[in-house]
């Protein structure tokens, strides 16, 4: 017998309003719900579907305030993402979500800012990071910190230029491997932390990157005396249903995708395998 | 009164009358120490002295593969959900399995429900049979507390000898005494020799399979996260999945795109899954967050005996051995238990021994 309710796999239709080639490998793609907002908290992620393909969780690159439509940035490395790269403007996707534990914005609310950035790491942390610009009163001093692989992998340079030029925010950033021409920092990501300046009572380190990124960047932090219940961290994994249940995400006894994926290093710290 | 009376040979008279309206389904021989759970039409069909089925009836709740939704990419990326239930009793079911639907229940009754889950299971009709001894060695019921039953069915038989009698303890359990007009009221005598029975039990299952306190269960795995057993298990397990797949309070899945031949319809579908496969917790970057077998052995034994107790309060272990059962590398869960609390010097030989929980259920 079939019956229809209300399904958690339930998709809605998003349609792609344009397609951008970022890098080589990354494209993003602006995606409007018809008739709604997303309504995502910065460092929720969507499950994108596509029929006959599948699903696969994407973070929103986007900040909530920018409304009408959110960002997805998209690296090819699968089926879905290889379907995806081949869309264009008009074509349609499935959504579900927003899903998970995003930023907690309200609590950031005051207080200093320190964005630690490796790699795809920038992708989800740039909704936060836009929010706070736009709300840019609500919060103390912003240092962003940015590192990846070589300089041609960097994405969003025009943002990152424009956020180089406030005054308001400090910016720094670093690539492992340079190219003729580069001009910046060469180093890992961990090799800018020592320089920020910071009174650590007042300040939210917020790091986003590869799994292998947090432990490095954790101990930096903790060298600068910031409280563990202040370094959050944003953990990847296959967050396949969304929905607490499939256990492809899970984490000790968290679910990445309904817990998570944002957390306390205070919290994850004592958890076997989560960083 | 909760108690009911059924004659022994009325058995295939509840059978013929639940078939009237649903599937029924009990376990079945299928060769020498082989029982499953299959449609029976008749009474003579059923095994009630089994030992655990090869796979649980977690099969009714969530098949093996159960369609979400189905598509027609003419009409663009839309999706019509699908939520498939059938109306079935479940007949036969012992205090292990019982114990695992209800772990079941438990995960998919949390926000966000599942919908395809609680169709299914509204639909079905439990009917659970007592064991009055153990079945096989690699069981470990009374560990858990699953040897007697703790509720999750709507009846539930003991086997007095002579005949069977029926707790009832659900409306649903009640609709099935007051309309098969199969049963009579049950005597204090029969009460009597219901708890004799248990009397008795209390005796088979004296004192826990594995010398440790149900209680220190959670504090031997806080102990143990980098033991040595792990190790082993790493060189000896061989990544199957059969015991996940047979284990009754194992439900993690993937979901799969499956297109027609005319390339344009077809069905999206979950499929059971195992955090034994090595890509299970692999992520589009290439890292793999459970490498090495020993590691998810170790996740498994952790899902069953650790994590479960501070989100759901129980063990999802129930005790059922089949893990054991079917292993092919013969890892043996009650061995593996042992193992662990040898090395943490854990070992209390009359563990279980005197005490009330029968009567009482554990607090953690």
């Amino acid at each position: 017998m079939n019956m229809n309710t209300k399904s958690p796999y339930q998709i809605k239709i998003g349609k792609i309003l344009s397609v951008k080639q970022m890098t080589s490998m990354e494209k993003m793609f602006e995606i409007a719900l018809p008739g709604e907002d997303l309504s995502h908290a910065p460092g929720q992620f969507v499950e994108v579907s596509l029929l006959g393909i599948g699903e696969a969780p994407l973070s929103v690159s986007s900040s909530p305030t920018k409304q009408g439509s959110f960002e997805l940035v998209v690296r090819k490395v699968g089926k879905l993402t290889g379907a995806l790269h081949k869309l264009k403007a008009g074509d349609e996707v499935g959504i579900r979500g927003p899903f998970g534990q995003g930023f907690p914005v309200r609590i950031l609310e005051g207080n200093d800012l320190l964005f630690v950035a490796g790699g795809l790491g920038i992708v989800p942390l740039r909704s936060l990071i836009n929010f706070v610009i736009g709300n840019r009163k609500n919060f103390g001093k912003v240092d962003i910190l940015l590192g990846c692989r070589n300089p041609k992998e960097m994405l969003f340079h025009e943002e990152l230029a424009g956020w180089k030029e406030r005054l308001d925010v400090n910016f720094n950033c670093t690539v492992d491997k340079a190219d003729p021409d580069w001009k910046g920092n060469v180093g890992l990501i961990t090799s800018l932390i020592p320089g920020v300046t910071l009174d650590s009572e007042r300040t939210f380190a917020v790091v986003v990157g590869p799994p292998i990124m947090y432990k490095f960047v954790i101990m930096k932090l903790l060298d600068k005396n910031i409280p563990e219940r202040q370094i959050l961290i944003s953990l990847e994994r296959h967050m396949k249903c969304g929905l607490g249940k499939c256990g492809h995400c899970q984490i000790g006894n968290t679910y990445c995708c309904q817990d998570g994926p944002v957390f306390t290093y205070e919290k994850v710290k004592a958890i076997g395998g989560a960083i | 009164m909760q108690y009911n009376l059924l004659n022994k040979n009325q058995l295939n008279d509840l059978i013929s009358f639940l078939a009237r309206e649903q599937k029924v389904v009990a376990p079945v021989a299928q060769g020498l120490n082989n029982y499953a759970f299959t449609e029976i039409k008749n009474g003579i069909q059923a095994t009630l002295n089994y030992i655990p089925t090869t796979l649980p009836p977690k099969k009714y709740f969530m098949p093996q593969r159960e369609t979400l939704a189905t598509y027609d990419t003419t009409q663009g990326q839309n999706m019509d959900p699908v939520v498939e239930h059938e109306k079935v009793a479940l007949f036969g079911v012992h205090t292990c399995d019982l114990a695992g639907i209800q772990c079941l229940n438990m995960v998919f009754s949390e926000k966000p429900k599942d919908q395809n889950y609680l169709a299914r299971k509204n639909a079905i009709t439990i009917i659970g049979y007592e064991c009055n001894a153990y079945c096989d060695r690699f069981a470990s019921c009374r560990l858990v507390h699953n040897h007697t039953p703790n509720g999750g069915y709507d009846l539930f038989m003991t086997n007095l000898g002579d005949k069977f009698i029926l707790h009832v303890n659900t409306p649903a359990g009640e609709k099935i005494i007051e309309r098969s007009h199969l049963f009579s009221l049950a005597a204090k005598a029969d009460l009597a020799a219901l708890e004799r029975l248990r009397q008795k039990k209390r005796e088979i299952f004296e004192k826990n399979e594995i010398p440790i306190e149900h209680e220190k269960i959670p504090e031997l795995f806080d102990k143990s996260y980098q033991s040595k057993v792990w190790a082993d298990l790493d060189k000896r397990c061989v990544a199957c999945g059969n015991c996940t797949n047979v284990c009754p309070s194992c439900y993690c899945f993937d979901v799969i795109d499956e297109p027609n031949l005319d390339l344009t319809t077809g069905r999206r579908y979950r499929q059971w899954d195992s955090c034994q496969n090595e890509t299970f917790a692999k992520v589009a970057g290439g890292e793999n967050f459970r490498k090495e077998r020993g590691a998810r052995q170790r996740h498994r034994y952790y899902r069953k005996f650790r994590f479960p107790i501070e989100k759901f309060s129980r063990f999802f272990c129930t005790g059922c051995g089949r893990c054991s059962r079917a292993c092919m590398a013969k890892i043996d869960l009650k061995e593996t238990l042992v193992s662990l609390i040898k090395e943490q010097g854990m070992e209390n030989p009359n563990a279980g021994r005197q005490s009330t929980i029968a009567e009482k259920p554990a607090t953690f």
